[in-house]
């Protein structure tokens, strides 16, 4: 069953005939991701990779029945396009555009939260990887290879941690449910907890890895979650060790600015929630295997 | 992005926010010609440097004479000022705020914060003044007050009333307050700025507000739409190697260590850092070369991270989604043609034509120390550091 994407996900791409949109459509294509079409203001009525392009989301979602959309558009518009898909109806958003102004984003959360919970767009990302459930569907910009299908769900707030986490999981011969990057921005939309909500109801995910880093109240949010509210066994690391306070490390969300937001802080407030904590990030495969024999 | 305090203060004057009569000064003249113009008995003369606790690093003098303006400009001037912000290297102060000294009666705290908790504009106010909000939180928590803002609507007066009546601002200051709570949160909205902080606000001893410190950082990835804001950006204040990057698309850190490194991907950066410590070695740097990065984009990351003298080993770590590793390979190769490598180079490359990549490094016949994971990169080249030393 997986989580948020399957087989049967009818996927469009916004900022479809963009050079980075097209490439990735086409990738996502091929790994047999269900794209039905794609969004570019003005272009209208073409098509592009054999699929149909529309003007707005609204006509798209009208005319293909699509649920899910995946935004490439560049950082300045991205906003935008986040919203006009929750407006259009889509259920599940995955946004990769890197580089969003922050307020935008609080203005997106705002947004979306004037629609009732219930028919209110998930939303993951931005700055993030994407979204793939091995096998099924793949919403992102990952290599699909990496990914072996399986029983074990991962959540991350990087990209190519998240990869390092996949590969060392596939050595071991463990597969992954679904896959799921959060991004690395300060506001993002799907928070570590909300995905651990949706791993804990999935009847085909049996454990969880999260994958943290410094920066922003959410692991620890996520913490309390697994120690209350989980019956499956979660693994986590936190990224950012070495990671001196105040310094930005390359994510716009990765900085140390307050108490408990050190990778040390974190990773002792997970461990203190009953959470499977890695010291070393070359851990990750081991421990998932260890946690899974018990 | 940060900006000098004279700049913050311009901003807060042109959002209606008081502020104590001041300008900037460039040369001791200057100093002296401000002082003249500001009139009065004492006159603060400020250094200019992006960083908080001036004071305690001499960076702030009272004078109260033409003379001692003059001297204390003349001193700060050209000066390295180091403070706890600063790092080791300490600060340049090319500038100095020359202001007309202020009777403090009472010190408060005034911040617009974007707060990742509830992802919202949070203006954070405290009785307790002129110290670190942080320290306050921490000593003196029930002092800390809290208002989040609805991005829809925009801060509101009553909210900038209640704040200021709990603050215990006097009646006729009233007025004011609301004005320096609306104008700060006015420059956040406009501006995109991350933290707007007015420490302190001070009532003087007659009874008046004014801002008489403050610090204002911006949204990097704003900073397209804010051409004004840009402006404010003073390089000399960066570390170059920083601004070096930053103009090459990347993404470095100079650390303290020894062990320069290369990777992609913020997370797996952080995470490689980390495993570099778990060894027993110590990063000399960050650095994440992003997606799709050409040869000659990793060949310039390869220089910028040799060119820092610490190193005493080098460290590429690449797991390609989006890059390439023969790209990557063919950087590599490319920027060692053109300097001399002279400390121990571990690659470890993993992802998209990963075949390619590693037979473009062999091929190339320099001594490359090769590894296939993670934990055996870190490894490597700990020991490779070790025995170089």
């Amino acid at each position: 069953m997986a989580i948020l994407i399957d087989e049967n996900t009818k996927v469009l791409v916004q900022g479809f005939t963009g050079r980075i949109g097209s490439f990735h459509a086409q990738e996502m294509m091929e790994y047999g991701t269900n794209v039905v079409g794609g969004v570019t203001p003005g272009k209208g009525g073409q098509t592009a990779l054999d699929r149909p392009v529309f003007d707005t989301m609204k006509d798209a979602v009208r005319e293909t029945g699509a649920t899910a959309s995946i935004v490439f558009v560049p950082p300045g518009y991205a906003a935008d396009s986040i919203c006009e898909a929750a407006d259009a109806g889509i259920h599940y958003c995955v946004a990769i555009t890197d580089g969003i102004p922050a307020q935008d984003m609080m203005r997106v959360k705002r947004y979306l939260k004037q629609f009732p919970e219930e028919r209110r767009m998930i939303l993951t990302g931005p700055n993030c990887a994407g979204t793939i459930s091995p096998g099924k569907s793949m919403l992102g910009i990952m290599p699909g290879h990496i990914y072996l299908p399986g029983r074990v769900g991962v959540v991350a707030r990087s990209g190519t941690l998240g990869y390092e986490a996949a590969s060392q999981l596939k050595e071991r011969g463990i597969g992954i449910s679904t896959s799921v990057g959060i991004g690395g921005d300060p506001i993002n939309g799907c928070s570590f907890q909300r995905i651990l909500e949706r791993f804990e109801n999935d009847p085909e995910t049996d454990a969880v890895m999260l994958i943290g880093e410094i920066g922003g109240p959410q692991e620890a949010e996520a913490g309390a979650y697994a120690r209350d509210h989980m019956s499956k066994p979660v693994v986590a690391f936190i990224a950012g060790l070495t990671a001196p306070k105040g310094r930005t490390m390359g994510h716009a969300g990765a900085i140390v600015s307050g108490v408990g937001e050190s990778a040390a802080e974190k990773a002792e407030i997970l461990r203190g929630c009953g959470v499977t904590v890695c010291e070393r990030p070359s851990d990750l495969g081991e421990a998932m295997a260890g946690v899974l024999q018990r | 992005m940060d900006i000098h305090e004279y700049q913050a203060k311009q901003l807060l004057a042109k959002a209606g926010v008081p502020i104590p009569n001041g300008g900037v000064a460039h040369s001791a003249e200057e100093a002296a010609y401000l002082q003249h113009e500001i009139s009065g008995e004492r006159w603060v003369v400020k250094a200019q440097i992006h960083s908080g606790a001036r004071g305690k690093a001499g960076g702030v003098k009272i004078c109260t004479s033409d003379q001692e303006v003059r001297d204390a400009a003349s001193e700060l001037l050209g000066k390295r000022l180091i403070t706890n912000q600063t790092g080791p290297k300490g600060k340049i102060c090319t500038a100095v705020y020359v202001e007309s000294a202020t009777q403090i009666d009472r010190e408060l705290y005034v911040a617009m914060v974007l707060d990742r908790a509830s992802e919202q504009i949070v203006v954070v106010a405290s009785t307790e003044g002129g110290m670190e909000i942080e320290d306050v939180a921490r000593d003196k928590p029930e002092a800390i007050l809290r208002e989040l803002v609805d991005p829809a609507i925009g801060l509101l007066d009553f909210q900038a009333r209640e704040l200021a009546f709990k603050l215990g601002i006097p009646a006729p200051q009233l007025a004011d307050a609301v004005k320096t709570f609306r104008g700060a949160y006015r420059i956040m909205r406009d501006h995109d700025a991350t933290l707007v902080e007015i420490n302190p606000l001070v009532i003087t001893h007659t009874g008046r507000l004014r801002a008489l410190d403050a610090k204002i950082g911006f949204d990097d990835n704003a900073l397209f739409r804010q051409p004004a804001i840009s402006e404010l950006r003073d390089r000399g204040q960066e570390d170059p190697r920083e601004t070096e990057a930053a103009d090459q698309g990347l993404s470095y850190v100079g650390l303290q260590g020894d062990i320069g490194c290369m990777i992609n991907g913020a997370g797996l950066a952080m995470a490689t850092m980390d495993m570099i410590k778990h060894c027993g070695g110590e990063p000399a740097n960050f650095l994440d070369i992003g997606g799709g990065a050409s040869p000659e984009r990793v060949a310039n990351a390869f220089r910028l991270v040799l060119s820092d003298d610490n190193v005493k080993a080098m460290l590429v770590n690449i797991y390609a989604g989006i890059n390439r590793c023969d790209w990557v390979a063919e950087g590599i190769v490319q920027a060692l043609g053109e300097i001399e490598l002279n400390v121990p180079l571990v690659v470890r490359l993993s992802g998209t034509n990963v075949e390619q990549g590693k037979q473009i490094l062999k091929d190339s016949g320099y001594p490359i120390i090769t590894a296939d994971t993670l934990a055996e990169a870190a490894e490597r080249v700990v020991a490779a550091r070790n025995e170089a030393a």
